[in-house]
Formats: C-alpha cells, structure tokens, sequence
C-alpha cells in the first residue's frame, strides 16, 4: 500500500467567475447538471485508491463544507483516514492562509500525523479525470523528490499558466509562473508531488522568508528549480479545464452536451460523485423539444432546450427557449421566454416573456476585465420580472428583486445590482 | 409517542410473470428511479418513525441490496433505524412465514424490545404518499383500538381483489376479503395502525391458535374492540395486482398532479442513490411526455414511456408507451411500443416489439 496523502487546495475566490462566485467559493461553483468543481477532483482521489484527503478551505467555505460534510458521497467518511477540513486557525504561528504554500505549512502537524511518503497537492477547481497512480509511478520511477502534473496549451494562452522547460529526461530546467513571453507551452495543471519530508524542509524556509508570497507556484516551484532540485514534469494527456473564467465555465459545460464530449461522464468504470438532493426523475412534457443538451433530475421541461446545461429541478415553462445556455439548480423559468448564451445561477426566478442575452454585442459597464464572453450572467436567488429585455454580456447580480429593475431594457454590457 | 414501523414485503405475486421471478414484488422498480418500498418507507421516515422492521421472505435478494443500511432513509442509527425481520431456523425448528400476523408474530422479539408504545403496519407493495401524523392523530381523537386505512376505489381497481369493508360513522362493521360481488367500494388500503401491546395480545391469542392473517384477527375483534377507519383520499395503488396494474401505475406519473403528489408532497421520497450522470439528450432525439432517469443518454423517438436509470435509445429508435427498466439498451432502428422491458435487456438493431391488447414483456437481460 502506498503512504500517500492528498491535499485539496479548495480557498479560492475565483474573482474572473464574477457573480458566480460571489457567495461561494470556486470549488463550490456547480458544473456538469449536478456537481459541484470539487467533485472532480474528489472523485479521482477515491478512483484512485486514495482515501486521506485534507481539503484547504478559507474564501466563504460555508455550502463548500455542507456539500463535503463528512465526505460520505466519496465514500471518504472513515474509521481511519477518510476527510478532513482543513479551515485557517488561530494559535501558534497560524493564521489566514497567505498562500497555497502557506496553507500547506500551516497544516503541517496534521501531514505529519499521517506520516506519508508522499503528498499530493491538487486544486479543488478544475475539472478532469486523472488516475494519481500514474504520476505517482512516474514520480517514484524518476526518483525524484518533486513531480508537476503539466499538459501543452496553445501557446497564446500559455501565459496564464505556469509553464517549464524540461529536459529529455522530462526533468524541470525552468519555471515561470504566468510569463509574459512563454519559453515553451508546457502548462502546470496545479497537480504536485511530493515527497513530504522533502517539501516540509523547504514548507519551513519558505515560511521564513519575507519576501515570499507563500505560493507554490511563485515561491516554492521557482526555488526549487533554482536549487537544481530533482523536479520532474509529467505530462497529462487527458481532458484537464481550469474554468476561471465565465466563458471557459459556460464553454466547458456546452461542451459536455457534445454528441462526443471530451470528458465521458458516462464512463461506468470512472465516476464522478457527488451530494446531490433528491429529486424524481426529468420529466419532458409533450410539446417539449430537446436536443444536444444535458438535463437534470427533478426538471420539468415544456419548452425547446438546445445545446444547453440544465441542473436538477429546473422548470422550464410552456413555449420558452433556452439555447447555448446553463441553468443551476432550482431556477425556474417562465412562460415565452428566450435565454441565450447565459449563466443562469442557482434559484433564479424569470417571469413570463422574458428576454435575455438577445441583441448586439458590447463591452461590459460592470467589470470589462470579468465580463468578457460576450456570455450574460445572472446570480443566484435573483429575480426577474416579466417583460424584461436583457442584452448580451449583461449581469444581473445575487439576490436582485423585481424592484431593481428601474427599466424592463437592460443594453447589451449593462448590469443589474441589488439595491439596499 | 414511539412508533416502530413495520413493512411486509415478503410477497410474491404470480401475476406479475416475469417481473417478479427474480425478486420480491416489494423490490418492484417504478418511476425510474425508485422501487416499490421507496414510498411506505418515505412516508414513515417522513412521519418521524426512527425504528423501521421489514419483514421479508420470498426472494430478498435485490430488496436487501436497495435497503442496504437504510443509510438513504437516514435509518442507519445507533439507535432504533433498519431492522431486516427475515424467516429463521431456531432450536425449536423452522418456518417459513404462514402469513402477515404468523411473520410479525415470529419476530415478537422486536415488538417486546423496543420502548415504542404504538406500531404502524404497511406493505412494501403500495404507491402513495400520505401524511402518517394525521393519521395518528385520527387515531387519537377518534379514541379508536386500531385505526385501518380505507379508500374509496373507482371503477378502475378491481374490487375483488380487495378487501371491501362497511362504515359507521369512523368504524368498521364489516370486512369481507376479497368478495365475489363486493358490496360497496369502500376497500381496506392495509395500512394498519395501533398500541403494540393490544397487537400483541391479539398475536398471542391467536396465532398459537393456527390463525396466521392479520386481517382475519382483525374481523373477528370488530364487535369487541373500536376498529375506525381513516379515509384516505390521496392516490394509492397496488403494484402486486398484477402486470396491467404494474403498467398503468407507472404511465399514471405522467400526469401532472398525480407527480406533484407522489414526488413533493408530505416530504421527499428517498430511494438508494445511484451516482450516476445527468440524462444526455442527442441532437436527433425527441421526447415526448416521458420521464428520463440519471445515466441516460437517448437519440431516439420516446412518447409516453418510464425511462429508468441508465437506458441508452439510439437514434432511429421509437419507444413508445413503454416502460424501460435499468440499464436497458435500445439499438438503432428498434421499435418498442406497449412493453416492458426489464432490467439489462438489449433490443437488437431494426428489431420490433409491439404489445397489443396484452402488453409486451421481455424480462431481465433478455435479448431481442
């Protein structure tokens, strides 16, 4: 058996997702008609025979941690081992959690507990299917003390990345965390191994260092390629998504209602768990028309669904049309509605003859640097009256009633706050 | 007030064919998702019951495997929670259960232990949902011995397949099982509800006396003790009455209120979780009043038809209907209408099966 323990980094905010995340953290952000981002990553650790997993959590963790709860859907509520959150604390050196570095060496005694030969650092944010045995055999086989998980991305996004050079021996000669000129695509996917008594030395110099962000990425990575350290790359060649951003989130799920998606949830022999409520199966009514889309448990459809992503319980009324769109949990939509290229949030409700993400394109009055698909988003428990036009690259916030509504023509690029 | 829940699902029904060869009528699957104990034990967990026994016999085997732990219905508990009351063989010898008050009889043990004052008897084979608080209180305030559940049947039940009974104001002055020519429509639901110690009494006197029915016991009390009859007017259905009866139960959640009913009223019904993906509907598919369960994936033609979890329709396939259990795959160009199709059954490429005035069974894993 191998002594190996996985760290689920699972704090952050997600500032690109804007609405989205505005309540929850990143890892919480449902995807896929009835996971949340942390499912998958979650779901490998088990898939892969690893049952101790510390999960890291910090930005807004409350429906993060009733979602994990005791880890029962992973089958990781256990005597021994099993899950463990992880929160910032108060006491000794602790603190916030600076860094991801930082998170880990805080909870340093807790590793130590556990003794393991290894450590896997995983985010709680992407979505993927990976078999950690893989790269923990790749790991041990090169004898080396560090391991990065890292695939090639086209390189006119490699700057969003941390990206290495490796040589034939597939060993790490050079890392930069998000470089503005790229000396290769070679993409850290945030997947680390360690070996624990290796990482914990350098855990505690970086802890020492003032000049440090505590990150693994900026700090701890660069360093040790710096010492010449034995840091090897392994290359991934699966389906691998950081959604970060609203358009690669809506993308993303598009993507899954493909006749062949690239990431098979459907793979009997690798699941994904979750905790989902429960709720009767979908019901399609007969005037409904479906195509090319992904419903969920407890839908109720009588409208004309296309290349779209409905969550469990969504209602979708008599002659309405959801195209190109996601709709989490609950939301029920009206009679006569048109929604196109949207994110609609949890529990949302739209009234009768509805429009939204209808019209010209325009650049977000909001946020441009967020808002930049061209995707309108509506955040969770909104709701939105009848007759109301919204256009493309629009937001509706969190919680917005009918009464912020001052006009029933929301332009393309404008936005909907909830007033106090 | 304690309330130990029992569910007699040890039944075996010939009528059900094939559905049943391989598993307790108890076991059923229906709507896509659930089986036939899901709804009595939905409705007692719902109504605060926390020590649930059922009591099985005739092939257990996927029954145990769905109730598991009770886990699902938050019945694994350190205390009270799931307590399987299968048929043993002790030092005094063995036996099979001779019937319902036989079966409770021989499992008196969970009756004596526990420190619930009232027990609350259903069966694993009844479609409802019901709000069993009201009819503890019906009990109450009627100062009733024991309270039977009675409904009003229509002309679509088969009378003389039930018990048919007659009322005084809330009590019941006769019971007649299963009458050639009923009198009245008024049938027993067999949902029984009463103290535990007046049911073991009754057990005591009249099992050892070789009467092993419980309703049998029950009429031969109605002149000595206050039998009341609560009326239940919600939807209720038997799936053991046989395949037609199996059928229409399940077309019947195609109807609007009839799915708010059995699905969001008076709590949830809880089932044995699956993990499987949400439903994947393909750009050639079209559906049309059915009901499609998690792990599907269908490019076909489906119009009114149960579709469980799992069920792949290829496209250029017709499915109409139907009910289509578990993990059951529907291969380009077949046609399927007014049929069952059990768990695991593949429907080969242009392969046909139309049911006519009988419907169309094929039974688990068959091949076509």
């Amino acid at each position: 058996m191998r002594r190996v323990l996985a760290l689920i980094l699972a704090g952050g905010h997600g500032k690109r997702l804007g609405v989205l995340t505005e309540k929850i953290a990143k890892p919480a952000v449902p995807f896929g008609g009835k996971y949340r981002l942390i499912d998958f990553t979650l779901s490998n650790c088990v898939n892969s025979g690893i049952y101790h997993v510390g999960v890291l959590t910090q930005y807004r963790p409350h429906l993060l941690n009733s979602h994990i709860g005791i880890g029962r859907p992973w089958d990781l509520d256990r005597k021994k081992g099993g899950l463990v959150i992880l929160q910032p604390y108060l006491g000794g050196i602790a603190g916030w959690y600076r860094g991801t570095a930082d998170a880990v060496y805080q909870n340093m005694e807790f590793v130590d507990e556990a003794n393991p030969e290894q450590v896997l650092i995983l985010s709680g944010d992407h979505v993927y299917a990976m078999d950690y045995n893989d790269i923990l055999d790749f790991h041990i086989l090169k004898n080396a003390e560090g391991t990065i998980a890292c695939m090639e991305v086209p390189i006119d996004e490699a700057s969003r990345f941390g990206i290495m050079v490796t040589d034939v021996e597939s060993r790490i000669i050079d890392f930069e965390e998000k470089p503005k000129k790229p000396r290769s695509n070679l993409a850290s996917l945030g997947i680390y191994v360690f070996n624990w008594s290796f990482l914990k030395e350098y855990l505690i110099k970086d802890a020492e260092n003032e000049q440090s962000t505590h990150d693994f990425g900026k700090d701890i990575i660069p360093r040790l390629i710096r010492e010449n350290r034995r840091i090897f790359a392994f290359k991934f060649n699966g389906y691998w998504r950081d959604v970060g951003t609203i358009r690669s989130y809506w993308e993303s799920n598009l993507e899954l209602a493909r006749p062949l998606p690239p990431l098979n949830l459907y793979d009997r022999h690798w699941r994904f768990y979750t905790q989902t409520e429960e709720m009767p199966p979908a019901y399609c009514a007969p005037e409904s028309r479906i195509s090319n889309s992904i419903i969920s448990e407890g839908c109720e459809i009588h409208g004309i669904v296309e290349n779209s992503v409905l969550f469990q319980g969504v209602h979708i009324g008599e002659g309405s049309t959801i195209k190109n769109s996601v709709i989490m949990t609950g939301t029920v939509v009206g009679k006569n509605c048109v929604i196109e290229n949207s994110v609609i949030a949890e529990r949302v409700i739209i009234k009768d003859n509805v429009q939204i993400g209808v019209g010209n394109d325009a650049p977000s009055q909001l946020d441009p640097e967020v808002y930049t698909g061209l995707i309108t988003v509506v955040g969770m428990y909104s709701i939105i009256p009848e007759n109301v036009r919204i256009g493309k690259n629009c937001v509706v916030g969190v919680g917005v009633s009918e009464k912020d509504f001052t006009s029933s023509e929301i332009p393309s690029g404008g936005f909907v706050l909830h007033g106090e | 007030m304690r309330v130990l829940g029992l569910i007699l699902a040890g039944g075996h029904s010939e009528s059900l064919g094939p559905l049943v060869s391989k598993r307790a009528s108890a076991a059923l699957p229906v709507f896509g998702k659930y089986r036939a104990i899901d709804f009595t034990l939905s409705n007692m967990v719902n109504a605060g019951i926390r020590k649930v026994g059922v009591l099985t016999q005739y092939n257990p085997r996927s029954l145990m495997d769905h109730l598991g732990s009770g886990k699902e219905w938050d019945l694994d508990r350190k205390n009270g929670g799931l307590f399987i009351l299968q048929p043993y063989v002790s030092a005094e010898g063995s036996y099979w259960y001779q019937g319902t008050a036989d079966a409770i009889f021989q499992n008196m043990t969970i009756l004596r232990r526990g420190e619930e004052d009232y027990v609350l008897i259903g069966s694993g084979d009844h479609i409802y949902k019901i709000d069993f608080t009201k009819v503890f209180e019906f009990h109450f305030s009627t100062g009733a011995d024991i309270t039977l559940l009675v409904k009003y049947l229509d002309e679509t039940y088969d009378l003389t397949k039930y018990g048919i009974m007659q009322m005084e104001g809330h009590r019941i002055v006769s019971i007649e099982e299963k009458p050639q020519h009923p009198r009245g429509n008024l049938a027993f639901l067999g949902i029984y509800f009463m103290n535990k110690y007046l049911l073991m009494e009754l057990l005591y006197n009249y099992v050892t006396k070789g009467e092993n029915d419980l309703l049998n016991i029950i009429v031969a009390q109605l002149s000595k003790l206050k039998v009341h009859g609560f009326l239940f007017n919600g939807y209720w259905r038997n799936v053991k009455k046989g395949i037609d009866e199996y059928f229409r139960i399940n077309m019947d959640v195609l109807k609007k209120e009839i799915r708010e009913e059995l699905f969001y009223k008076y709590g949830k019904v809880y089932t044995k979780l699956k993990d499987l993906p949400p439903p994947k509907i393909g750009s050639s598919a079209v559906i049309k009043n059915s009901i499609i369960s998690d792990g599907c994936i269908v490019n076909g033609h489906v119009e009114n038809s149960v579709l469980f979890r799992g069920v792949i329709v290829k496209a250029g396939a017709i499915v109409e209907n139907s009910v289509v259990m578990q993990d059951t795959v529907i291969e380009e160009g077949a046609i399927i209408k007014n049929a069952i199709l059990d768990k695991e059954v593949l429907i080969r490429q242009q392969s046909r099966l139309v049911g006519k005035e009988k419907l169309a069974v094929l039974e688990k894993r068959a091949v076509l």
